[in-house]
């Protein structure tokens, strides 16, 4: 209780500093996400606010921008195209992921859970070209021979392809989902006798379900951002597709093919910027949606969060 | 067979002979020899550390669901050597537990109370709500709980939980309840309205309770087992022991407080 003692001393110095420091770290993803906002809504404002028809953009097939006397903007077939490929995607990734993670958090055991957990990381950083390749060179004529198309770049292919990509993560995520669920639940369940089975689909997927809403909707969100496996094995034709075997274009693969060519500030380069806003928007969305769902499902309903059983301890 | 069935029916609910329990080969329990009779109940005191748990796990055989537990000696239950049940599923079935810390699972009270059914496959809605309605009146719940069937278990209070654990358990229809320890995070009010239920329940199953607090052994058990650093010290009339009557003086200390 000395004025000696009440000193700035190293450490409450290193502590002001580290404040500092994390809060930057933590301004600057938010100055970035906001910095990459501004830029693509000002690349594209020009075409948004001039030759910009929502209309056209939302429901036209149509995307012939290098047509010399008319040139138009129709993404429809290419929002077509970006959503059948993830959504045959999920139909792929989400049983294949979902038994993962269920054999790795309540099957396997010791090292082989390890094991498999560290292959499943392992399987997640596999660069997208890698993936892009595989589609190309045996996805491609795989596909070809036993469905006997005429070619083998299309939606299966690609849906197949992002299907794999994204299972590792979204096992990942599923369980963790899957371990955030209490074992006294599971121990309850089991000495009413319920087989394990039971156990899992009457307790461990129900109470675990937000985190596997989650997983799915990082899934979709990947699935919307990936470019370039799909622009390698979809057949990167700008379609409306009806089958599993039509090629297609991505969104997001028709900015990464058509941007280097394109004069900078042009009406199609200002039509390209416009629809990497509305990727920004769809995938934004989707990860909100997938926080809020990790945090406990919508906000006002009546099974809001999930409270800790009782916990007054003896 | 028919010989088979009397005997069977004049096994007691419970019959543990040289019974030990070991813990990836470290020894937890050992010595234990003790008969259950039916529709009593059966109070297991003791320390913390003692066992207790271990033996109610080795009744309903959830070794087989902890890693590294392994079980010696026999444990019958009506007759039935536990071990020799080809699926352990239908013996779990026949014996409700209620664990210390209420365990109300992530769904509505009404499928709490119903899941047990639900499992055997039972579908019919008028069915289960006989079933929930009758199982939650028998623990004590239905009065507060009646008018919101729908709303999560696991929002009830501490005491609500551990009763509609109990619901639970009775809506196995059981033969044999286990009780683990019940009180420990439940109110007095709320512990004293599950010891009158227990006392009705034993007309119709044999109750196993063990119990951190001696005097609720009194209360209600009829024979009492006092466990020790994985000894069955003594097991005994309730009142015999209480009065003074214990063979072992460890057991007179223990009851008197005077360790814990
Ligand atoms: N799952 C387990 N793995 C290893 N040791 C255990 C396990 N459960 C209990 N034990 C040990 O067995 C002994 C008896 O424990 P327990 O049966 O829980 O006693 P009580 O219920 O009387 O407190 C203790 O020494 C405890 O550490
Ligand atoms: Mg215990």
């Amino acid at each position: 209780m000395n004025a000696a003692a009440d000193r700035r001393d190293l450490s409450w110095w290193v502590d002001k500093v580290a404040q500092i420091l994390v809060l930057a770290g933590g301004l600057s993803a938010i100055v970035f996400i906001v910095g990459i906002f501004l830029f693509i809504g000002r690349e594209g404002a020009g075409f948004i606010f001039e030759g910009f028809s929502l209309r056209e953009f939302l429901l036209s097939p149509r995307w012939t921008p290098t047509s010399n006397h008319n040139p138009t903007f129709g993404a429809l077939a290419l929002i077509a195209g970006t959503a059948s490929v993830t959504g045959l995607a999920m139909v792929v990734a989400v049983p294949f992921s979902l038994g993962a993670a269920i054999y790795i958090g309540e099957f396997a055991t010791g090292r082989g859970r390890e094991t498999l957990k560290v292959l499943v990381e392992l399987l997640a950083a596999i660069p997208s070209v890698v993936w892009g390749f595989v589609g190309l060179s045996i996805m491609n004529p795989l596909i070809v021979r036993v469905f006997d198309a005429p070619v083998g770049l299309n939606v299966l292919n690609s849906g197949i392809i992002l299907g794999l990509m994204a299972a590792p993560i979204m096992t990942t995520i599923a369980e963790d989902a899957l371990k955030a669920v209490p074992d006294t639940y599971r121990e309850a369940a089991e000495a009413m006798g319920a087989t394990r089975w039971q156990v899992i689909l009457k307790v461990v997927l129900p109470a675990g379900r937000n985190g596997l809403v989650a997983a799915t909707l990082l899934g979709v969100g990947r699935g919307f951002g990936e470019t370039m496996a799909v622009l390698m094995a979809s057949g990167h034709a700008v379609n409306l597709p009806t089958s599993p075997f039509d090629a297609v274009r991505a969104l997001t693969a028709t900015i990464a093919a058509e941007l280097g060519e394109t004069a900078e500030g042009s009406e199609h380069w200002q039509a390209l910027f416009t629809l990497g806003i509305f990727l920004f928007l769809v995938t934004f969305t989707i990860n909100f949606l997938a926080d809020v769902f990790v945090r406990g499902g919508l906000p006002g309903r009546r099974r809001r969060g999930r409270r800790p059983v009782a916990s007054a301890n003896p | 067979m028919v010989a088979g069935q009397d005997q069977a029916a004049a096994a007691p609910a419970i019959d543990v002979a040289d019974l030990a329990i070991r813990y990836g080969g470290q020894l937890a329990l050992a010595g234990v020899t003790l008969q259950v009779p039916r529709n009593e109940i059966f109070g297991i005191i003791g320390p913390a550390n003692s066992g207790k748990t271990s033996f109610l796990r080795a009744v309903n055989r959830m070794d087989l669901l902890t890693p590294g537990m392994t079980v010696e000696g026999s444990v019958s239950v009506e007759g039935k050597e536990v071990r020799s049940w080809r699926n352990a599923y239908a013996l779990r079935r026949r014996i409700g537990v209620v664990f210390p810390l209420p365990v109300g699972l992530p769904m509505t009270i009404y499928e709490n109370v119903a899941l047990s059914a639900r499992l055997r496959g039972t579908r019919n809605r008028s069915d289960l709500d006989v079933i929930v309605e009758r199982c939650l009146r028998r623990a004590a719940l239905w009065d507060e709980v009646k008018d919101r069937l729908d709303s999560l278990g696991s929002l009830l209070s501490g005491g609500q939980q551990q009763r509609l654990t109990i619901a639970r358990a009775l809506s196995q229809d059981p033969s044999i309840l286990l009780l683990d320890e019940f009180s420990i995070a439940v109110d007095p009010v709320t512990t004293m309205r599950i010891e009158e239920v227990l006392a009705e329940l034993r007309a119709e199953m044999t109750i196993v309770m063990v119990t951190n607090l001696v005097q609720q052994a009194r209360r209600l058990a009829s024979q009492t087992a006092f466990f020790l650093t994985g000894e069955l010290v003594e097991v005994g009339e309730t009142e015999t022991l209480f009065e003074g009557g214990a063979r072992d003086e460890r057991t007179t200390a223990y009851l008197e407080g005077k360790f814990g």
